[in-house]
């Protein structure tokens, strides 16, 4: 599969952003993006992929092929879901060293940056740490096989 | 009615803009904002006669020791104490409620015996008494809370016995709103010989508090959530049971005479306020104390109680929402869910609006569990709040309530 790289998405969704010129507009693309993201199978709802923050939850589960990283997500509330959405469409199919090099410039740039900084009402910045572990334990695994 | 336009110039805070909006402030039960004269003694005192207190013999320890001691007393008559020697000063009601069970609790608690909370008390006096059941092996017992976020009076005395040795109730619960009957609730607990704390934190900036009319034998509350500074807050305890408690943290202060073969503490209340206090926030405790007594608390409630009217009224009317709590009796705090709304999403886009509002379990987890629902919207109203105000949060929840769904 053609995966575009990471720094070409984030470019994407920060012109997709610049095209708003008021709050609405763009949190209301951001709940549409977390109404179209797909639930994840009430199966993975487990304790183990569950990171939890005071107010609400976020679910990931990751899964690795050909060297890259797969994830999928979900959210209780649905801008945090939204912002999930993004961070997939970000790192989902990337290969495991630039899940973990990236510095996610885009949450900065499209404005988001205060929603990870409530580390303790949402799981969002606990969630890109682990999606770098994630990518940090795929790539162990692999080197140790080889 | 207040005069709320002179009330909002005092507190400077209401002037700002939050997202170009002005700010709309209702999220008082976390803390309250601040008048001009409160921050004004702070200022002052770090400006004029910034000292340690109680040791010094120069003009600027003098002036120090003499304003921090000027607060105690105006705590003892705000409580309606008998003596300032039962005014301990704590960092809030938290550090309060754990002064007891770390001190009384580990002197008077043995195995077997059984301490008596409700259904709807915040973590803070809930988790101190888990700590200390479970290492004296006695019993924590739960008043059921019912589907208004009330108990029944009956439900509580039922669970009193020999054996219950303390009762640990909030006074106004910061999640509903509720006034507990804590006097009543005095009344059957001393019957039966148990001692009862009252948790003030929401209760003091809103009732006419009288601890020895209560008759409660602990009572705490925080400075910051009665227009105060942070940082400080306030333990009252009877007398003869201070003076019989173990101290609680050693140090400076708190001491008599010290050797290394033995140290004898001091008198009441420095025995419980080890190290240098916290001077500033407690200097300037006095002023926010003072400015609630200048304007008068029947006064602020009468205000505060037709917020509370105003807004659950028109609350009620928004279709999908739901108030929880609805005690015959509570102060003016309104907590709700909307259906298909997730709390924290709707405090996103109403802190775009410039409201803010607090969402989430309000450390009341026990609680949200009792409704079945992960969290609430929590907007509390202080005496600067006005009914457009209200009209603004209305107007914010439509608007989430379109866009979220």
């Amino acid at each position: 599969m053609n995966h575009p790289p990471i720094a070409e998405i984030e470019k994407e969704i920060i012109e997709d952003f610049s095209l708003f010129d008021n709050w609405e507009d763009k949190y209301e693309y951001i709940i549409d993006l977390g109404k179209k993201l797909a639930p994840l199978e009430e199966v993975h709802k487990i304790d183990d992929n569950k990171i939890k923050g005071c107010q609400s939850t976020v679910w990931l589960t990751a899964s690795y092929e050909d060297g890259r990283v797969y994830f999928k997500a979900d959210s209780d509330a649905v801008i945090v879901k939204g912002l999930v959405s993004m961070l997939i469409k970000v790192l989902s199919g990337q290969k495991a060293d630039d899940i973990i090099n990236t510095q996610l410039d885009f949450i900065a740039e499209i404005g988001m940056m205060s929603h990870l900084a409530q580390t303790r009402s949402n799981g969002l910045l606990s969630m890109i740490r682990q999606m770098k572990n994630y990518a940090l334990a795929f790539k162990t695994i692999q080197t140790a096989g080889q | 009615m207040l005069m709320t336009d002179s009330i909002r110039q005092q507190f400077p805070i209401l002037e700002r803009m939050v997202k170009g909006k002005p700010l709309v402030y209702l999220d008082n039960a976390a803390t309250s904002q601040k008048p001009q004269v409160v921050i004004d003694a702070l200022t002052d005192y770090y400006t004029r006669y910034n000292a340690n207190i109680h040791r010094g013999i120069h003009t600027l320890a003098e002036e120090a020791t003499m304003a921090y001691e000027a607060t105690r007393a105006t705590v003892k008559d705000f409580i309606g104490a008998e003596t300032t020697e039962e005014i301990i000063f704590t960092r809030g009601t938290t550090e309060g409620i754990n002064l007891v069970a770390y001190t009384w609790g580990r002197k008077y608690i043995h195995a077997g015996d059984e301490i008596i909370i409700s259904g709807m008390e915040h973590h803070s006096n809930i988790v101190p008494w888990q700590i200390l059941c479970q290492e004296k092996q006695a019993v924590l017992k739960v008043i059921p809370v019912n589907d208004a976020g009330a108990f029944e009076l009956q439900d509580f005395t039922a669970l009193l016995s020999p054996k219950t040795k303390l009762v640990s109730i909030v006074q106004v619960s910061n999640a509903l709103g509720t006034v507990n009957p804590v006097k009543e609730m005095i009344a059957a607990a001393h019957e039966t010989g148990a001692l009862v704390l009252v948790d003030g934190a929401q209760s003091a900036v809103h009732l006419d508090i009288n601890v020895q009319d209560l008759d409660c034998d602990f009572f705490a509350f925080s400075g910051h959530k009665v227009y105060g500074p942070t940082g400080i807050g306030v333990l009252y305890g009877k007398k003869a049971l201070l003076d019989e408690m173990p101290v609680f943290q050693g140090g400076g202060e708190m001491i008599k005479e010290v050797s290394f073969e033995q140290t004898t503490f001091n008198e009441l209340p420095y025995k419980y306020e080890a190290g240098t206090p916290n001077i500033a926030d407690t200097i300037a405790l006095k002023a926010a104390l003072d400015y609630i007594s200048s304007i008068g608390k029947p006064a602020i409630r009468a205000h505060e109680n037709e917020l509370l009217e105003y807004a659950t009224a028109q609350l009620e009317n928004i279709p999908g929402l739901r108030i929880i709590g609805k005690a015959a009796h509570k102060v003016s705090l309104v907590s709700f869910v909307i259906d298909g709304i997730h709390p924290q999403d709707a405090a996103i886009i109403l802190d775009n609006l410039g409201i803010a509002v607090r969402t989430g379990h309000h450390c009341t987890q026990p609680l949200m569990k009792r409704f079945g629902i992960p969290g609430t919207i929590r907007a509390s109203f202080a005496l600067y709040n006005t009914k457009a105000e209200v009209d603004a949060l209305v107007t914010g929840i439509l608007k989430t309530i379109k866009m979220l769904s």
